[in-house]
């Protein structure tokens, strides 16, 4: 190697200012920072919470308080801290409301995606994103006074604010959710599977079932997910809703309680550090596993489909 | 039309002379006239190449056979197209079975992504009943098309794998291997080694080469060298019209016509 080769090697003829330099650290750093947080976030919502309800977990007779369903919170002589009834309630209209909303918000996506075109499509879309901005009180509003009275007038229940609705509601709430994602997942599918099934004489439900729903499984699989989430955190609505009663149900027009509504309506009665609100913030513990856990099987659902 | 015997291994059935043919097609995206006033009959049995520089309407042309340009909603079509001598546009004509007749492969190899086992069987899932589709005739179904490309020996230990997984070379063929079992009449290509490095072409031609006479393929490429290669006849067209139809040496040795002389030159395209 020459003498002028290693200067240049020595020396990149394009040097750059030390403010250039600089800058492109800091925003490198800034950008670290913003993913970070995310985890940081995280971890700190857990811990407050936790921390809040950490004093009385030693005290507590936890097979009693998960599987019975004695919630007695205030009584005087026999407090009992029963979450079973909740757990049970939240887990059940969960459920219910995936049962309408799973297949109803993927149908509607591939409506949206594949066989509707232009403005149709156009207003279908926007109509479904209204759909998602209705605040969750006004939700409440309509199951206390509208389906309410439809169940109790067309439907075999003693009483209208039950597990139906509230599944009812959550269904329509988690619904545009699994929607967006849904047909993010389908629009995804590369089109030339769609020419390839269709040059082969696919009608078009077979090109959906046959190839766009195994093509586009990870992402709708997601999507429902993303519906159980929302469907599991909602408060206000199952709150006004389902009939806030501590109960395991029988059947669909049973009432029932759930975890976050029970938070919601009693945390505001507590006194600070008292048992029954560092009960409360264990249940925000609980509802927190739970959410964790339903993630944690999306994951390893989503990786498993993936490795095949 | 003329009907003609015997050609290809197929003696007991009569074949037409023509199995695709258009009179007096145009074709228009919106406002665009894409195709203008085309005439071709296309012979049964051989491979003919359509050729021509970009945009001058071969793939919407190749499109018209199986009527797939019809996805997008905005094409309007006048005059006739003819496979198998019936008139596709017809309106009692099955979308369905035109397409198990003609089948068609595509620029970029796009199995679906499914297994390669289900790649072939997916033409006869589309069209049978699943009660009769035994296991067995599925997997003689498979062996078969698979055989016919080439395919069988390097796959058949892994007809599980994800079609999407392999070689593109390997994709291309099965490609051409999953129009088999709805026994097609017609195979379009459309660019169909245009994603291949020199080998996948060599082997693609090749393909082509075993199942002519079994089939009729009309292929759209971009690559002199490929028409002249594999084509035993070819059209030149140019804006949306068929400048020249003939023999492929006719074509490249003498053609009629200075526009396509110019082409084959190379001085435009």
């Amino acid at each position: 190697m020459t003498a002028s080769q290693t200067d240049n090697l020595k020396r990149p003829r394009m040097a750059r200012s030390t403010a250039a330099i600089f800058g492109e650290r800091i925003i490198e750093l800034l950008i670290r920072l913003c993913g970070v947080s995310a985890i940081v976030f995280v971890f700190g919502i857990f811990l407050f919470v936790l921390r809040e309800g950490a004093p009385l977990i030693g005290k507590l007779d936890w097979t009693k308080v998960l599987f019975s369903q004695e919630w007695y919170p205030t009584s005087k002589g026999n407090v009992r801290y029963g979450v079973g009834a909740l757990i049970v309630g939240t887990l059940s209209v969960t459920g219910l409301a995936m049962l309408f909303a799973v297949p109803f918000g993927i149908g509607a996506a591939v409506f949206v995606s594949e066989f509707s075109t232009g403005k149709v499509k156009e207003t279908l879309k926007i109509v479904i994103e209204m759909l998602a901005a209705i605040p969750s009180i006004v939700w409440g509003f309509i199951g206390l006074s509208v389906m309410n009275r439809l169940i109790q007038e067309y439907l075999p229940a003693p009483v209208g604010l039950n597990l139906l609705n509230g599944a009812i509601l959550l269904a329509l709430m988690s619904v545009p959710i699994i929607v967006s994602i849904g047909e993010d997942a389908l629009k995804a599918v590369p089109d030339s599977y769609r020419e390839a099934a269709m040059a082969m004489g696919a009608t078009r439900w077979q090109t959906v079932y046959r190839v766009l729903f195994p093509a586009a499984r990870n992402g709708l699989l997601a999507a429902a997910l993303l519906g159980v989430g929302r469907a599991i955190g909602e408060t206000m609505a199952v709150l006004m809703a389902t009939g806030h009663a501590v109960n395991i149900p029988k059947s669909i027009f049973d009432p029932i309680r759930t975890l976050t509504a029970t938070i919601a309506a009693e945390l505001g009665e507590t006194a600070v550090g008292s048992d029954h609100y560092r009960m409360l913030f264990l249940i925000g513990v609980l509802l927190f596993s739970i959410t964790f856990v339903v993630n944690l099987l999306a994951d390893l659902a989503v990786r498993g489909v993936r490795k095949q | 039309m003329t009907i003609f015997t015997g050609y290809s291994g197929d003696l007991s059935q009569p074949k037409l002379e023509y199995s695709l043919a258009t009179r007096g097609l145009s074709l228009w995206y919106d406002q665009f006239k894409a195709l203008d006033d085309i005439t071709i009959s296309v012979k049964t049995g051989i491979i003919t190449s359509l050729i021509g520089p970009s945009g001058c309407g071969k793939t919407t042309l190749l499109r018209c056979f199986n009527r797939i340009n019809e996805r997008y909603g905005n094409v309007t079509v006048k005059g006739e197209v003819t496979v198998m001598g019936r008139n596709i546009y017809d309106p009692d004509v099955s979308l369905i079975e035109l397409r198990k007749t003609v089948g068609m492969v595509f620029q970029r190899p796009n199995p679906l992504p499914i297994s390669v086992y289900e790649n072939v069987v997916f033409g006869l899932r589309l069209h049978s009943e699943s009660s009769a589709l035994k296991r067995s005739l599925l997997d003689a179904a498979v062996e078969k098309a698979l055989t016919e490309v080439g395919l069988w020996n390097d796959l058949k230990d892994h007809l599980d794998r994800k079609a999407t997984a392999l070689q593109l070379e390997q994709q291309q063929k099965l490609c051409v291997a999953r129009l088999l079992p709805l026994k097609p009449e017609i195979i379009l290509l459309d660019e169909p080694c245009s994603a291949l490095d020199v080998n996948g072409t060599r082997a693609i031609e090749e393909l082509m080469f075993s199942l002519k006479g079994r089939y009729t393929m009309l292929i759209v490429t971009h690559n002199m060298a490929q028409a002249r290669r594999v084509g035993d006849e070819c059209i030149f067209m140019l804006l949306g019209r068929v400048i020249e139809h003939g023999r492929t040496e006719d074509i490249f040795l003498n053609p009629r016509d200075p526009r396509t002389a110019e082409y084959i030159e190379g001085r435009y395209g």
